[in-house]
């Protein structure tokens, strides 16, 4: 391994992250979101404590990356898991990291009523507009005319439904502390997301309430687009289909300073 | 410790809750609803963790969680709710954790009915969840006995890093019978070397899964799974004899088809038959070399169940067609009468009977000769 004099050190691994080559395809923004949530941990000193709950997508290995311990759940079920793990060791952080197929979809029920239950969890979820691990399908949360494996000829509303923007449903329920909407496509967006997922965790340190951060991310290599082309396709399609925004910061959340 | 007045349901809550259930995770159904209620004040007067999940599927969930964090967790059901938490359990086993569920059982398939049955038996002995692995089953046949086996199914759980089961019927769980509950034990937190609940200062990181791509790595997971299975079958098989000393007969039926078959005994041993009953209590590990013993002096075995014919399979397994077998069962939620039993063993103990391929034919014959 080459190692850089400190001077000179600019940039390195957080130390909440393993040793291990990422997994993921050449600019998919889920290694940025590891990234965010590592440095996130570090920062407020959390890696002892925190249990990590993985969900069944892209981010199945993320287990992998965190030095902390971490479970595996079956599709969608990533909620549930968290709240009996939460339930049994209050003191301890919780997290899931859940894909849109695996949270709006398929784990629709679990993820509703964890935080309908004010479950004190954080979820950390990425919405790359489509079904990524499986080869590129329709998700939930697919865009109007999006092409993907299974709307060849792009999503038809009529017969294929509309994207469900789980923020924004989310926020109505009163058990949440803290629902926000990121991007991942430029470093301004980036450097928010981070702060946002401090706030989320925040959230769950004083038992502020169910907790989560919508990533707004990109899937390269199921969309058929380079790098820079998906960054690009996220700020001009995704970001106006999903606006950002903060959707709930509750009382106690918003007094928070990060 | 002296005797009280219990209602089935009830007393296998309060038996779970003295063996040191940390955590309860479970959605209403009949006829198990009153276990769900009743932990609903008991859990939390006890500071300990209770959630009425958005259904079971949610439940089986929360309970592999909390099975992850190491504590004595349990979820509790009947058949179509149980049917919903197939995926949690395979997972589950996949992950090589202990767990307990109680399966209340009732007439299916579908949404069936409420009345006592037995038709989950395959489900909870040969498979539901997919993928290779076997759950511990216990089948207890009375209040006292469901709550001796509450105790021991989370120590067997623990013990195997398994799931344990534990099967009865509405019948059961509805009934009123004096039984003597254990003491209160207090809740320890085993310090297991695979439990993840969080590092804490003290360890590297650990991770649960059930997910190894790696074939070779899946079989080792598999071949792993199936020692402790070994293990499980060596030493924990349970079961009931009655009058099989001089047995001519025997009859094998468990839970309340076994109970109410011990009544048929009692009857037919008084009109000099000499019939015996063998009941098992773990119904997996299933007790093969029993029957297997059993079916070297026997003239004819007769298998009760309020079911289709399910734990059949396994006692031909055991006979080995070296013996007749006679099939009586009552599908649908239909709890047999003890003299329907009786005249069975009438007339069985009348012959000539013969080895057959499927004694389920002639039952089936004769069930529709009355049903006409
Ligand atoms: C019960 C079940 N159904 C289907 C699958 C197959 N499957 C694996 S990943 C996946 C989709 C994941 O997509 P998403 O949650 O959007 O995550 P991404 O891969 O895009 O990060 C599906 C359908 C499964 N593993 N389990
Ligand atoms: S398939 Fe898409 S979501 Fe999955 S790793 Fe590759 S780019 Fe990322």
């Amino acid at each position: 391994m080459v190692t850089t004099a400190p001077t000179n050190l600019v940039y390195k691994r957080p130390e909440s992250f393993t040793v291990t080559p990422t997994h993921y395809c050449p600019g998919c923004t889920h290694g940025v979101a590891h990234r965010l949530v590592a440095e996130v941990l570090e920062e407020m000193d959390l890696v002892d404590r925190t249990i990590g709950v993985a969900s069944v997508g892209c981010s199945v290995f993320t287990y992998n990356y965190f030095d902390t311990d971490f479970v595996e759940a079956p599709h969608g079920r990533a909620p549930a898991m968290a709240t009996g793990i939460k339930r049994v060791l209050p003191d301890r952080i919780v997290f899931t990291y859940q894909g849109d197929g695996d949270l709006a979809s398929i784990g629709m029920g679990e993820i509703v009523h964890a935080a309908a239950r004010g479950e004190n969890i954080t979820v950390i979820f990425i919405n790359n507009a489509n079904y990524g691990m499986t080869g590129g399908q329709m998700a939930p949360t697919t865009l109007p005319g999006m092409k993907t494996t299974s709307s060849p000829l792009g999503r038809d509303v009529e017969t294929q439904g509309h994207p469900i923007r789980m923020s924004e449903m989310l926020a109505t329920l009163d058990g949440t502390g803290y629902v926000v909407r990121r991007s991942m496509h430029d470093p301004k967006n980036i450097r928010l997301a981070k702060k946002a997922i401090r706030l989320a965790f925040e959230t769950q340190v004083r038992g502020l309430g169910f907790s989560l951060v919508e990533l707004l991310s990109t899937c390269p290599t199921n969309w058929g687009m380079t790098p820079v082309q998906a960054l690009k396709f996220v700020e001009e399609h995704m970001v106006p289909a999903f606006p950002l925004g903060d959707y709930k910061v509750a009382t106690g959340v918003a007094q928070v300073k990060v | 410790m002296t005797r009280e007045l219990w209602k089935g349901n009830e007393a296998i809550a309060e038996a779970a809750i003295r063996a040191g259930l940390e955590a309860y995770f479970g959605y209403p159904i009949t006829p198990q609803t009153e276990i769900l209620e009743y932990l609903s004040r008991r859990m939390p007067e006890l500071g300990r963790a209770f959630v009425q999940a958005e259904a079971e599927l949610g439940a089986i969930n929360m309970v592999y969680g909390a099975a992850c964090a190491g504590v004595r967790v349990m979820s509790t059901s009947s058949s179509p709710g149980v049917s919903l938490m197939m995926e949690g359990l395979s997972y589950i086993a996949g992950t090589e954790l202990p767990a307990v569920l109680v399966n209340v059982m009732r007439g299916g398939p579908g949404l069936g009915n409420i009345a006592p049955a037995q038709s989950d038996y395959n489900q909870a002995v040969h498979g539901g969840g997919h993928g290779d692995y076997k759950p511990i089953v216990l089948a207890p046949a009375s209040v006292q006995e469901a709550i001796d086996l509450m105790v021991l199914s989370f120590d067997l759980a623990e013990k195997y890093r398994s799931i344990c089961m534990v099967i009865l019927d509405g019948s059961i769980g509805q009934m009123m019978e004096p039984a003597q509950m254990p003491e209160m034990k207090p809740i320890r937190r085993a310090d297991w070397e695979w439990a993840t609940d969080g590092r804490m200062g003290k360890r590297e990181r650990r991770i649960l899964t059930s997910i190894y791509l790696d074939p070779i790595e899946e079989e080792t997971t598999n071949l792993r799974i199936l020692s402790r299975w070994k293990a499980v079958q060596a030493n924990e098989v349970r079961y009931k004899e009655y009058f099989l000393d001089d047995a001519e007969f025997v009859i094998v039926g468990f839970g309340t088809a076994g109970r109410v078959a011990l009544s048929a005994v009692r009857a037919a041993r008084q009109q000099g038959i000499r019939v015996g009953l063998l009941r098992p209590i773990t119904v997996s590990p299933f007790p093969f070399e029993v029957i297997d013993k059993l079916a070297e002096h026997a003239s004819a075995f007769l298998v009760t169940e309020m079911n289709a014919g399910q734990m059949l399979d396994d006692v031909r397994l055991a006979v080995r067609g070296r013996t007749p077998i006679e099939f009586y069962g009552r599908p649908g939620g239909v709890v047999p009468f003890p003299d329907e039993i009786l005249s069975e063993v009438q007339r069985i103990a009348a012959g000539p009977l013969s080895i057959v391929s499927d004694p389920r034919d002639a039952w089936y014959e004769r069930m529709m000769a009355t049903a006409r």
